[in-house]
């Protein structure tokens, strides 16, 4: 998939470019990429550094677990499915949770160790449980309270206001995870 | 409404510092050493996406300096109008479930050109705050299991994208134009 739009972005490029008579600008659009991304992983180094510092903190002080707990009844009513007390709740909170402080990275490997739980009670099939569906719901609808990576882009663009798409970005969210979770319970009851 | 809107936004960062770090001590945690602890992990991480933010960087800057990112926002503007979505924004409607380094690279150059506090800098922010890589995802989540059969959760994870996209359009004119 990845791969196929990498090379139909170039691919598309360079044709285009040969009908506009705009090859001359290929090479230092490349040359330019190229020092552009060292200057935007230089810029993106701090914000990151200083975020992922304090969710450590809160990580090891459990502050995590609080928030945690508080989501457990969400879970319990949107996984009607899961046995009380499977070790696949935990997974899935603790994978929510991390998307919830914009940890993406750490987000994905709690998020395969819940996958992993639900094809427990998936009888190891190959077709997907409707709990793995709402899972991936989530998931991909991203639900964020801080979307640590994007503030960091604007500090590393010398933002005056870096935060001031927090309201903005909770409520883009929460209406991009409320349609996932309502079309989720409509498939759940009408596919097969 | 904006001057509250910035009042929350800038009062929001120094309040999860100040519960983070209180919180930290009042467990006896040693709050200074987690803290470089975590930083590292932070450096780690933006290490490991670079070789794919210079892929995505070099292929988009391509598709830029063509022409052929014209073409496509020419071709999106019955779209684009009929929403009062500025016409740069609208590659990224296309490039977030895609590709998450694509459509980060993307975003950097829009707040590079047009300012990261101007509205289509705003914007581009809040799109790319809100919506994910539904196929990375799908294929990450799904591929370490060994599901083949996808059932309804692409169509869910797209149309949830679409709905996070217009839902920051729709704020964004409200609070920020």
């Amino acid at each position: 998939m990845i791969n196929i739009l990498w090379f139909l972005l170039i691919i598309i490029g360079f044709i285009v470019a040969a009908f506009n008579g705009r090859m001359d600008q290929m090479s230092p659009a490349i040359f330019q990429a190229v020092t552009d991304s060292v200057d935007l992983m230089i810029k993106l180094l701090g914000p990151m550094a200083l975020w992922l510092g304090l969710m450590n903190i809160a990580k090891e002080s459990k502050l995590t677990d609080l928030i945690a707990r508080l989501l457990r009844p969400f879970i319990r009513f949107i996984f009607p499915d899961i046995p009380k007390d499977h070790p696949a709740a935990a997974a899935i909170i603790l994978n929510l949770t991390a998307n919830l402080l914009g940890l993406g990275n750490s987000a994905t490997p709690l998020g395969i160790e819940a996958m992993h739980e639900l094809q427990k009670i998936n009888n190891n099939s190959t077709k997907a449980s409707k709990a793995m569906c709402t899972l991936l719901a989530l998931n991909t609808s991203s639900i964020t309270i801080i979307p640590a990576m994007i503030i960091s882009l604007r500090v590393a663009n010398s933002s005056n206001y870096p935060a001031i798409i927090i309201t903005s970005t909770i409520f883009a969210t929460a209406v991009s995870t409320i349609t996932a979770l309502i079309l989720d319970k409509f498939f759940r009851v009408f596919y097969n | 409404m904006s001057i509250i809107i910035s009042n929350i936004s800038s009062w929001s960062i120094p309040i999860i510092i100040f519960i983070i770090i209180s919180y930290g001590i009042i467990k006896k945690e040693k709050i200074y050493d987690l803290f470089a602890e975590g930083a590292a992990d932070g450096i780690k991480t933006v290490v490991k996406i670079f070789p794919y933010l210079l892929a995505m960087l070099i292929a988009i800057n391509i598709f830029r300096s063509s022409g052929a990112l014209e073409i496509l926002v020419e071709a999106l503007k019955p779209i684009s109008n009929r929403f009062n979505i500025p016409d740069q924004v609208m590659p990224l409607m296309f490039l977030r479930p895609l590709s998450g380094s694509g459509a980060l690279s993307y975003t950097d150059q829009l707040l590079k050109i047009y300012g990261a506090d101007s509205f289509i800098g705003k914007l581009a922010s809040t799109i790319q705050g809100s919506t994910e890589t539904t196929f990375y995802i799908l294929a990450v989540y799904f591929g370490s299991i060994g599901i083949k059969k996808y059932r309804y959760a692409i169509t869910v994870g797209l149309i949830a994208d679409l709905a996070g996209f217009f839902a920051a359009v729709f704020i964004c004119n409200l609070l920020f134009l």
